[in-house]
């Protein structure tokens, strides 16, 4: 049984639609992710998760209770929700250990005790509890922010944009160690980000958001390799689109090569299509007669990421060892490979086609 | 505060407690702003025999009086506060670090007792003059004396007390710009004194006009002062006006135009601080690294520094100590008890009254950040820029109107007579004292809860605690500090509050500062000492504090 369940939920104040018939689905000690652009709706969607807003249309139930329906609004506090807030949100006036053991004011003196110094040695902060929110650094205090919403033992635990006061390198090492511990707790956990690597450093799955619809609900390889609509491919990892026309075979003719694969629905010879070519997807080979010329590179440490530029005037982008030093205006040689064929009817600009 | 879109997480409210919200910051903003409508709606009044008189007569000297003495105190203030601002924020010198709080004291003396104490000091029969006279053998009429008592000698006593006003906003200032941008403009060629005039000071601006806005507020609300230096301006001639001729209906009329030159002020204010958000040009600061200065140019600004504390404070404050001193005897008795004790419960009972208004509005505020919620607060903080003697004008008129008709009334129904309910007592008082420093408190409690994140209510809800669990276990232990600092701060306003409290105190009804007063109206400046003394000691805690928060601010911390 799902630990979430989300019904055409939607979200809005003063006639402006928020989040729009949104659907989405936790497995207990499953953790999700909404990831999408600021403005796109996904705070609002947590917030409404954890009973802060009220929702327009649709239901949301957390272990099976209806918690939220337009007519009926749980209050935060009887949803057995643990919050993890982006400014942590810690009580200044209060040690460690009563941060943590807020939650868990109605439990018996020694079991209180346990449970925190339990928790202290989970985040890796034993001994901690006698100090106060300001002397602790900002890993430290986001840890503190993680215990305090777990020691109740919610049912749930919701993330706002939990790593983005770190620094980048903290973030990714801080996301890693909280998703330890909430696999190790089996804790079914939200969070809500922008940044697609937080998300695939923590999430099982990812709800990718535009404009207050859910595109696509998927683990982050198959978002990568098998994007749902444009939007998708273009927010997830870099890439390029490539114009192509079907032909009677039913293969996709490009300037680089012809391209065989699963065509999207209605396809017809003659479609117009537009195909995704990852970094990836372009290999560096001196041997090839297909060449590019260099318009632009960035050093990224073990490859050059490369954009070149077709005869044609077309764009691409090549990620190449960075052994393979060569300079702007010289001509690569470049060979395809491309595994999984991504391919979008020319005329779907619109996203909600995606779906 | 800055301002807040609606906060969402606050649905929960029911609708009914929602509208009881915006009820209780109407009706309070309506009370407190009743003293100026009172007064403003005499301006469409006819023009009665006496206002007539006044226009002819009176009402020029007023006028040219008023307007000479804040172009006086804007030299004074904007000259000292503006020289010290820089020399505490921008050089290093020795004493530096208590000169920077010291030259806050002068903020503790009311300017009529600063009055009091020179006058002491410097009149014929003063210390002063007096050695003057035995070392050259000199008698009456043998040589010149600056004559205290007169418009100059006003001017220089409100500016030895208000530059604070100026002095406190411009180092803020000072401070909170980025150093970066001084660096640029030395970069770019230009010496430190340049960089002064061309980059900081022109960036302070804002700030300065402000200070000075609020130093002239000070300076049209003054009554002792000039009323002791025989200066005829607007507060002096509504008291004669008042007390001498008892038209009550004139002196609303003249309390209608001083508030007009208040209202010109409040504008000035409000356009500075309203650009003052413009002139913050970069979010990254770094530790100012002040100017060395040695030898000769060390002494100076040591001079410069200490000048108005020596004069704005110590010199009077030491004077009081020694009249206190020399008259305890005679002065420190029961009665003495008494009037403390009057002026301590007075001003704790105001003290409450408006803090807890202050909450009812800031709370409300931060439920609701409605435009009618955040127009309601504007409205009933805006006392502070008006006079203390318009306020008691304004209070009094309606209240002896609702007096008299409930008198009437009760009479008439059931023989019974009420007399004065409202008029003639302390509930007057400190009604007028609450729409005068409402604003006081109301900025230290918005400011306190500023602080305090909207995520802190959330995560307070998400742990279990209901709306009212979040009040009593997060904000209130949160606010103590805030509180006790608002409950200050209006304490020693009151304790200091003059010509509101002459027209409104019940009969027979005395303060130390009405004490003080007296005295001194009596030629009994000795006697005036102790009470006075009272008051400024009283007065040191809030520059206690001011000082510990303008230490402990860098970037952005002090002000509002």
């Amino acid at each position: 049984m799902s630990c979430l369940t989300i019904e055409q939920a939607s979200i809005g104040y003063n006639g402006t639609i928020v989040v729009n018939k949104v659907d989405l689905a936790l497995g207990e000690g499953e953790i999700g992710c909404l990831l999408g652009p600021s403005g796109c709706g996904k705070t609002t969607l947590l917030r409404a998760i954890a009973g802060f807003e009220p929702l327009k249309n649709g239901r949301i139930s957390i272990d099976g209770n209806s918690v939220s329906t337009p007519t009926h609004t749980t209050p935060p506090e009887h949803r057995q929700i643990g919050m993890v807030f982006q400014d942590f949100a810690l009580f200044p006036h209060l040690s460690i250990f009563d941060n943590i053991a807020f939650g868990i004011r109605h439990f018996e003196g020694n079991d209180k005790k346990r449970r925190v110094t339990e928790l202290l040695e989970l985040i890796g902060l034993p001994g901690h509890g006698s100090r106060y929110p300001h002397e602790l650094s900002g890993g430290q205090q986001q840890r503190i922010a993680l215990a305090r919403a777990l020691a109740p033992r919610p049912k749930l635990l919701l993330m706002d944009e939990p790593f983005s006061s770190m620094d980048a390198d903290l973030r990714e090492a801080l996301a890693a160690e909280v998703r330890d511990i909430l696999k190790r707790e089996n804790i079914t956990a939200i969070l809500v980000t922008h940044d697609q690597h937080e998300a695939f450093a923590m999430a099982d799955s990812i709800a990718v958001i535009s404009e207050g619809i859910i595109l696509q609900f998927d683990t982050s390889y198959n978002l990568y390799h098998e994007p749902a609509c444009e939007f998708v491919a273009d927010f997830i990892g870099q890439g390029v689109f490539v114009d192509g026309v079907v032909n009677d075979a039913m293969q996709v003719e490009t300037e680089l090569t012809t391209l065989e694969g699963e065509l999207p629905e209605g396809c017809k010879p003659g479609s117009k299509v537009r195909v995704l070519v990852r970094p990836d997807d372009i290999l560096h080979d001196d041997c090839s007669p297909r060449k590019a010329l260099i318009t632009e590179k960035v050093f990224r440490g073990a490859n050059y990421l490369y954009t070149l530029q077709l005869g044609s005037g077309t764009e691409l982008l090549s990620l190449v060892h960075s052994h393979h030093d060569h300079a702007i205006g010289e001509k690569l040689g470049i060979a395809l490979e491309i595994d999984h064929l991504v391919i979008f009817p020319a005329d779907s600009a619109s996203l909600a086609d995606g779906k | 505060m800055p301002t807040l879109s609606i906060p969402s997480n606050l649905y929960w409210f029911p609708r009914s407690l929602i509208n009881l919200w915006n009820l209780g910051i109407i009706g309070i903003a309506f009370l407190m702003a009743l003293p100026v409508l009172v007064i403003a709606s005499f301006v469409f009044l006819p023009a009665s025999e006496n206002w007539q008189h006044l226009v002819d007569n009176l009402l020029a000297e007023y006028v040219s009086n008023s307007l000479l003495l804040m172009v006086g105190v804007s030299v004074g203030v904007l000259s000292i506060g503006v020289i010290t601002a820089w020399l505490t924020s921008m050089c290093e010198f020795p004493g530096r670090r208590w000169l920077t709080w010291a030259l806050l004291l002068p903020l503790a003396i009311p300017a009529y007792i600063i009055a009091y104490t020179y006058t002491g000091l410097l009149d014929f029969e003063g210390p002063v003059q007096g050695a003057m006279r035995a070392w050259f053998d000199w008698s009456y009429g043998d040589y010149w004396f600056p004559e205290v008592r007169s418009l100059g000698g006003a001017m220089v006593m409100l500016s030895l007390v208000l530059y604070p006003y100026v002095y406190m906003l411009t180092r803020a200032a000072f401070l909170e710009q980025s150093i970066c941008v001084l660096e640029v403009s030395r970069t770019l060629g230009n010496t430190p004194f340049r960089s002064f005039t061309r980059v900081a000071l022109p960036l302070a601006r804002p700030a300065i006009v402000t200070g000075l806005s609020l130093a002239l507020m000070e300076t049209l609300a003054d009554y002792g002062t000039v009323q002791y230096f025989g200066v005829s301006t607007f507060t002096t001639g509504i008291f004669r006006t008042w007390f001498g001729l008892g038209d009550s209906a004139t002196a609303a009329q003249l309390s209608a135009t001083l508030l007009g030159f208040v209202f010109l002020l409040v504008i000035m204010e409000r356009w500075s601080r309203k650009r003052a958000r413009f002139h913050h040009t970069s979010n990254r600061y770094s530790e100012i690294r002040r100017y060395q200065l040695h030898g000769k140019r060390a002494w100076l600004a040591f001079i410069a520094c200490l000048s108005p504390v020596l004069f704005g404070f110590i010199i009077p404050a030491g004077q009081l100590l020694y009249w206190a001193i020399n008259t305890a005897t005679e002065t420190i008795n029961w009665s003495f008890a008494l009037l403390a004790w009057n002026s301590v419960m007075l001003a704790g009972i105001s003290a409450v009254v408006a803090v807890l208004l202050a909450l009812l509005l800031a709370y409300g505020k931060r439920l609701q950040g409605n435009l009618l919620s955040n127009t309601g607060v504007r409205i009933a903080s805006m006392g502070y820029a008006v006079p203390g003697t318009v306020i008691a004008v304004g209070v009094l008129l309606p209240f002896a109107w609702l007096d008299n008709s409930i008198d009437a009334w009760m009479r008439e129904q059931f023989n019974i007579s009420t007399g004065l309910l409202l008029s003639g007592t302390l509930f007057a008082l400190v009604f007028a004292y609450t729409v005068r420093f409402l604003s006081v408190s109301i900025q230290a409690i918005e400011s306190g809860l500023g602080k305090i994140k909207f995520s802190m209510d959330d995560a307070g809800r998400s742990l279990g605690l209901s709306p009212t669990g979040v009040l009593a276990r997060i904000h209130l232990p949160l606010m103590k500090g805030t509180v006790v600092t608002a409950l200050l701060l209006v304490f020693v306003d009151v304790l200091k509050e003059l010509p509101a409290t002459l027209i409104l105190r019940p009969f027979n009804f005395n303060t130390l500062a009405v004490r003080a007063y007296e005295m001194a109206s009596d030629e009994r400046l000795a006697d005036a000492g102790a009470p006075a003394l009272m008051i400024v000691a009283a007065g040191i805690i809030p520059v206690i504090m001011l000082s510990r928060i303008i230490s402990r601010s860098r970037a952005g911390g002090v002000q509002e």
